[in-house]
């Protein structure tokens, strides 16, 4: 069923490709839309320019950077906020208006505040916070009372508590925030790069081929982005699971 | 010290579910508490492991360390059953007696699955073997054997009797044959205690 499934998704980026590549041949004019081909051929091309991977390297720092700190904080706040309700309160409008704000009116102000370097780390940590937060405090008043009771006449240590009950009972509200917030942090960190415009990041190649309308540019650039957002999505969701799979097993 | 409850009343709403009750449950011995469904058996029992207070009344004597069967199993879903009943007990209980123990009421080839895989009697089993092997002075049991075919009754009756050791232990159920078979004192709600 699942090989069916990979095999019908598969068609369907190939149909994808040739519906592009054809759009690109019929328009017949790369500076509105380039071939697929010719994507290809500029990222093998990319791969071997000098600087290349401190490009990647400046770039994945700093969104991840953002990204775990975010879940740092988010799980925190969380945790407190599950614990009194009137941090919960005090968090609302906070955490309300990082939803509601469009992210470019962020950038904007926090080019203000920051520099333009440092920029992806706090704009990819402001988008995921409250993608976290909100999941972690649902997770955390979702716990079972009844579990909760049963830890406490049996007198379990909060060690004990956090492992075998509050830890599996999170487990889905992580996967779920981490899995929806990874894709968001590198969204939001390349486009407060693009608005930044720091030294070396993808941002900046995203931004000069705006600049000399170079769509082969933007497409391989972009290309690149998807596969490291889901590189490190696949890797990180897979980390988590060993580490809830050893944390069960111990 | 005998565990006592006296005058003890409680409503949830408008609806009175104990209303005046008292009894002694005697230190280190069984008392199971029998009578009709919604009677007020659980909400006792509730009043006294603490999760309860009641509107009026006292209750004395409980001691600090405690340990039960609930009526729902409230077994850890992702965890097997060495680990769920590891949780409750102290260093001085090791993996080999855990297993020894699960293995001595029928758990044997089950006890690397998680409990949510375990059939309904089985994570009985589990729940019982996690109260009777926490460190605590009085045990309570809410229906214990519910759902456990006859056989595995029996053999968990006897499991139970062979290892409460000296403590106080209260039990609620329906079953006069449990009754029989386990002995000790009987308090019928709302009514009188009888020794048996």
């Amino acid at each position: 069923m699942s090989d069916k499934r990979n095999m019908e998704k598969a068609a369907a980026i190939v149909f994808a490709l040739v519906v592009w590549q054809a759009g690109a041949m019929l328009l017949n004019n790369p500076l509105l839309l380039v071939t697929p081909v010719a994507v290809v051929r500029r990222l093998f091309s990319l791969l071997t320019e000098p600087d290349f991977f401190s490009t990647v390297v400046f770039s994945f720092v700093r969104i991840v950077s953002g990204f775990f700190l975010a879940l740092a904080s988010g799980s925190l706040l969380a945790v407190i906020a599950g614990r009194f309700r009137p941090v919960e309160t005090l968090l609302w409008p906070f955490m309300t208006a990082i939803k509601s704000v469009p992210v470019a009116s962020f950038i904007i102000l926090c080019l203000i505040w920051l520099s333009s370097k440092n920029l992806s780390v706090f704009i990819s940590f402001l988008m995921v916070l409250p993608i976290v937060y909100t999941n972690m405090l649902q997770g955390i008043k979702s716990t079972d009372a009844k579990l909760l009771e049963m830890a406490w006449l049996f007198r379990v240590s909060w060690i004990k508590k956090l492992k075998y009950i509050h830890i599996p009972q999170l487990k889905p509200f992580i996967f779920s925030a981490c899995s929806v917030s990874i894709g968001l942090a590198w969204k939001s960190g390349i486009a407060a790069e693009v608005i930044g415009i720091p030294d070396g990041s993808i941002g900046e190649k995203l931004y000069e081929a705006k600049v000399y309308l170079s769509s082969g540019d933007l497409f391989a650039w972009t290309v690149i982005i998807i596969s490291l957002s889901i590189a490190f999505e696949k890797l990180f969701l897979f980390m988590l699971k060993k580490l809830f799979a050893g944390l069960e097993g111990a | 010290m005998d565990i006592i409850v006296s005058e003890v009343s409680k409503s949830f709403g408008s609806n009175p579910v104990l209303d005046r009750f008292s009894a002694v449950f005697p230190e280190n011995e069984l008392t199971i508490i029998m009578g009709p469904s919604g009677c007020g058996k659980t909400t006792l029992l509730n009043i006294l492991m603490g999760f309860v207070s009641p509107d009026s009344g006292s209750v004395s004597g409980v001691p600090e360390h405690k340990s039960a069967v609930f009526q729902e199993d409230r077994l850890c879903e992702s965890f097997n059953a060495v680990s769920n009943v590891r949780l409750v007990c102290s260093r001085k209980v090791d993996k080999n007696t855990i297993i020894a123990h699960l293995e001595r009421i029928g758990l044997k080839g089950s006890l690397s699955k998680p409990v949510s895989e375990l059939s309904g009697g089985m994570r009985r089993r589990v729940a019982i073997v996690r109260a009777v092997l926490a460190e605590s002075d009085v045990l309570f049991l809410d229906e214990p054997f519910k759902g456990l075919d006859y056989e595995t009754k029996k053999a968990v009756m006897q499991y139970l009797k062979d290892n409460m050791g000296k403590r106080t232990a209260i039990m609620v159920t329906h079953d006069m044959d449990e009754v029989r078979a386990l002995g000790g004192k009987l308090i019928t709600m709302p009514g009188e205690s009888v020794s048996l």
